[in-house]
């Protein structure tokens, strides 16, 4: 009986081999916090680390309580310094962070030990704050196979570390049909359950409910997805493709700013081809929906606002599936709020007189709306204004000085412009941004929608017509519209890397990564309260609330569980190949007249047999002796699991081939 | 609570897993813990992968608490033989783990109940393995291996899987020996009294315990080195007069001993008559004179070796007792 023995299980010490396990789970968990993390943070944990590893050698190199409180007040201080704040989601990581290296240098016996896995855990979670990708899923999941074998491995300190990564791998295995069935039918509620910090959702990109001049021209730099499409049926044309976004109403000079829209029932379109489709929108912490002109459906819980958007209740914050019915190119609704017209009238007073002058000049040589509208349109198309991702910086007048200085802007200036002179001529106005046309993905057939595909339009007010869109981009630069961003710019140096059409090979691999990806956000990361009750209904559970969701949950459980039991149970009473090759062997000896008696050992029985049997005695000694060692000798202790199989196969081949003369 | 299950399971006993309890470990109580904290946490920022990860783990524990089951469930446990001790040591009981599954069964814990022996063994897949409880015996007779808690925590530590087993193991208990005087030989009756030799102590004929009349050139003092080993614990003043052996030669006195219960005073009780006479077995033994044992009751008959040895502590274990050992013999094989 030695020491080790009398102590309680959670108290025996840990090896160099746990904390070999502990370091390595530690350190996948914190790689990807490295990268956004100080490094002073990364390099401070990474010591605590190297520390304890030096401390296996030389155990009076464990800190003392006093000193271990020391370091913590520095790592605390430190974080202080670098964020001014203790809580909220970054400093929260990083004290984690830390707290996994401190936990990790104190670290003597199981019990702390298991803490540490614990924190790795957490950790692990609080990597998903930041992205829920494949690769961090997979790069997590690794961290819990290590986690769990570190577990086991405290469990059996004495068994070798390969035997313990393979029951830790077993055991994760066995536990994904249950993992699945919890993932599926737990009760899912739609959080957050309290407040959460006020960076939770910080450098999400996406459309505002503002724009100035530059501000869609930065969001169209990034290459993120806003939000995939799979249409059912036919792609419609893709200068159709307006995904309807924050409407514009204010104007101040230079920014143009959201309405206040009252909540409106959805108007029924008329006319225009009917398209379904189904919307995987990105979470972009605003309460827009995109949806192309004009919808005919309001997804669950949407509203629709009387200047054409549509808007969730809450910030998306989670990526979000809805399905929609547009009827594109319908009939415009004729009548308006003569407020919302005069709101849509309004100018600031003092900025660009030019065009002023201008629109003037058109409102008086015009007999109505339409004509000042046609000849705005000519004017559009005739001054061949420049497009460019890359527009200068304008001044205090920007209408002017894009129409008759620089000549040159982005969709924002063209949009802005357009509605400014059709507002200084008297027509209503109002700017609209979302996005245009998106691109097919060849490999699964969806439609992708990116921040580069940003866009900003107008829509004018025609007293018999209704709101009827131009796009002013289009009359002056029509290419914009056909081939996208990269055949309108026809520079690629500051296009997206992926949008350069010099990068075929990439891009076919980007939509074969994105088609998973797709998938993926579909399913695992889509999968909302929603979606579940829409699996309960395929099952036959029409509306089920959460009592039935737990009790469908635990009946599945419980039958896993007897199933595990049963299949697990049934390998402990599936003989030994070793046993079943001696009962053979006992068999074989028996029908040629030499049975085993029930007190014999096999070293006693095989000598009487190999006496009966002289033409065989050579290969039952051996059978005997082999059995002997394999049943007897030291259990797999030194030999590796290979080499005790190859002399299981051994016997039971030379059981086989046993011949008596 | 005297009920059937008080009596040894006689054989091999196979452990079904409805005999395995199973509870969470404290241990296991921090992980449901921690899994409750990471839910709040996925529910809360709507993370469908912490869902995944929490679920994952979960499914971990159920998958865990089945393994720790198994790792007891349909082992095999058996009692073997467990060599006589003397009251005051450690009874060393051997039991035999026997895993036919093809799987091993690491970190299996043994308490004997009622004591602090307890072992750690891992059995190898198709393997056996011994596990070895020293219990403490206090009393001669026979001591029962009684009941056998088998205990696991293996694979992950958050369940503790256990149960009881009765083999039925028993181990001898001699008495504690007490150190003491060697009786005078008795006059022995088949040599028809005392024969007289002329020449006084040149014949060596064996040894006899030492009496303080001796003379220092008699003593055995080769086997008072070997004595010290046995008693190494004790006083060594104490143990050099007790122990002391001296050279009997022929015509000095009979050479057969005769360890008798009668000859000791009536003023000792009766257990410390029997360790007087233990002590005396174990120092005629090792002074290599044939000595007799006579208990009130039956006699064994002068002899020495191993084999009477045994037979006389034997009969000084069980001394008295309700049911000796052929009666316990009888009753198992029936």
């Amino acid at each position: 009986m030695s020491a080790a023995q009398a102590l309680a299980p959670d108290r025996r010490p840990i090896g160099a081999r746990d904390v070999a396990m502990l370091a390595a789970g530690l350190a996948i968990v914190v790689a990807p916090h490295a990268l956004r993390a100080p490094l002073w943070l990364t390099l401070l944990t990474a010591a605590l680390v190297a520390w304890r590893a030096a401390a296996l050698t030389t155990p009076r190199l464990l800190p003392s309580s006093g000193l271990l409180l020391a370091v913590a007040a520095v790592g605390l201080i430190g974080v202080w310094l670098q964020y001014r704040a203790i809580f909220g989601r970054t400093p929260g990581v990083a004290l984690l962070v830390l707290f996994g290296g401190m936990k990790m240098l104190e670290s003597r016996s199981q019990r702390d030990a298991a803490a540490l896995v614990f924190l790795t855990w957490f950790l692990a979670i609080t990597n998903f704050l930041y992205t829920q990708s494949i690769p961090t899923a997979f790069g997590m999941l690794a961290a819990v196979a290590t986690s769990v074998a570190a577990l086991v491995g405290l469990a059996a300190p004495r068994r070798a570390p390969r035997a313990n990564l393979r029951t830790a791998m077993l055991l994760l295995g066995q536990a994904v049909p249950a993992a699945l069935v919890l993932f599926l039918l737990f009760p899912r509620v739609q959080g957050p359950l309290w407040g959460l910090p006020q960076d939770a959702y910080s450098g999400i990109a996406g459309l505002s409910d503002s724009m100035t001049p530059g501000s869609l021209s930065q969001l169209t730099l990034s290459d993120a997805i806003a939000f995939r499409v799979d249409f059912k049926g036919e792609l419609p044309p893709r200068r159709t493709l307006y995904w309807r976004g924050p409407v514009l109403w204010d104007f101040d000079g230079r920014t143009w700013r959201a309405g206040s829209p009252g909540i409106a029932a959805l108007p029924e379109p008329s006319n225009g081809t009917r398209i379904e489709y189904s919307v995987l929108l990105e979470p972009h912490n605003r309460n827009w929906l995109f949806a192309l002109e004009s919808p005919a459906l309001l997804p669950p819980r949407a509203r629709y606002l009387d200047d054409g958007e549509i808007v969730t209740l809450a910030p998306v914050r989670a990526r979000l599936r809805y399905d929609m019915v547009s009827q594109l190119e319908a009939d415009p609704v004729a009548d308006e709020d003569p407020r919302n017209l005069r709101r849509a009238l309004a100018m600031p007073a003092g900025f660009n007189p030019r065009a002023r002058a201008m629109a003037a000049r058109w409102h008086a040589e015009s007999s109505g709306d339409r004509q000042v509208l046609a000849r705005a349109i000519e004017y559009f198309r005739v001054e061949r204004l420049q497009y460019t991702t890359l527009p200068r910086l304008l001044g205090r007048d920007t209408v002017d000085e894009f129409l008759f200085e620089s000549r040159e802007g982005f969709c924002e200036h063209f949009a802005s412009a357009f509605a400014f002179l059709m507002r200084a001529a008297g027509v209503p106005a109002r700017v609209v941004t979302g996005y245009q046309g998106g691109d097919l993905n060849p490999v699964d057939n969806r439609f992708t929608v990116r921040q580069a595909d940003a866009h900003a339009w107008t829509e004018v007010y025609l007293v018999d017509r209704g709101w009827i869109r131009v796009d002013p981009t289009v009359l002056s630069v029509p290419l914009r519209l056909d081939g996208g961003l990269e055949r309108a710019v026809g520079e690629t140096a500051r296009l997206p890397l992926m949008m350069r059409p010099d990068m075929a090979w990439l891009r076919t691999l980007r939509y074969n990564w994105e088609a998973l990806t797709y998938q993926w956000n579909l399913l695992v990361l889509g999968y909302s309260p929603e979606r579940q009750r829409d699996l309960m209904t395929w099952f036959g559970m029409r509306d089920a609330d959460w009592l039935e969701l737990a009790s469908t949950l635990l009946a599945a459980l419980g039958a896993f569980v007897l199933a595990l039991s049963a299949w697990l149970l049934r390998q402990a009473t599936r003989p030994d190949p070793v046993q079943s090759a001696w009962r053979r062997f006992c068999g074989k000896l028996g029908a040629r007249g030499v049975p085993r008696a029930p007190h014999e050992g096999p070293r006693d029985y095989a000598e009487r047999a190999a006496r009966s049997l002289p033409s065989a005695s050579e290969p039952i000694r051996r059978i005997a002796a082999l059995y002997i060692a394999l049943r007897y000798g030291p259990a797999g202790a030194g030999g590796a699991p290979s080499a005790r199989a190859q002399s299981v196969m051994q016997l039971r081949r030379m059981v086989r081939e046993l011949r008596f003369g | 609570m005297a009920r059937p299950a008080e009596a040894p399971e006689r054989g091999a006993i196979v452990l079904g897993h409805r005999r395995v309890y199973i509870v969470p470990s404290r241990l296991g109580l921090f992980f449901g813990a921690a899994l409750l904290i990471l839910l709040v946490g996925s529910i809360n920022y709507s993370l469908a992968l912490g869902f995944a990860l929490t679920f994952l783990l979960a499914g971990m524990g159920i998958a865990g608490m089945v393994q720790t089951t198994r790792n007891l469930a349909r082992l095999t446990v058996r009692a073997a033989r467990a060599e006589p001790v003397f009251a005051g040591e450690r009874a060393r009981f051997r039991v035999l783990l026997d895993n036919a599954a093809a799987y091993d069964r690491p970190e299996i814990l043994l308490c004997r109940l009622g004591s602090d022996a307890q072992c750690r063994v891992d059995v190898g897949p198709g393997a056996a393995a011994e596990a070895e409880l020293a219990v403490p015996a206090g009393r001669r007779g026979w001591l029962p291996l009684g009941r056998v808690m088998l205990e696991t925590r293996f694979p992950v530590g958050l369940f503790r899987a256990w149960s009881y087993v009765r083999p039925d193991g028993r181990c001898l208990v001699y008495p504690r020996p007490e150190p003491g005087a060697l009786p005078p030989p008795a006059p022995s009756t088949q040599a028809g009294g005392a024969r007289m030799r002329a020449q006084g102590s040149d014949d060596f004929s064996g040894l006899r315990a030492y009496q303080s009349s001796d003379s220092p050139r008699h003593v055995a003092w080769k086997s008072v080195a070997r004595s010290d080993t046995l008693y190494a614990r004790g006083d060594t003043q104490h143990v050099l007069r007790n122990d002391m052996l001296t050279k009997q030669f022929a015509g000095e006195a009979a050479t057969e001993l005769w360890l008798d219960y009668a000859t000791l005073p009536a003023a000792l009780d009766p257990e410390a008559r029997l360790s007087r006479l233990a002590g005396w077995v174990l120092a005629a033994e090792r002074g290599g004179a044939s000595y007799g044992l006579r208990l009130p009751g039956g006699e064994i008959p002068p002899g020495r070796g191993e084999r009477h040895r045994a037979a006389c502590l034997e009969a000084l274990a069980l001394f008295g007792a309700p049911s000796g050992p052929g009666e316990a013999r009888a009753e198992r094989a029936a």
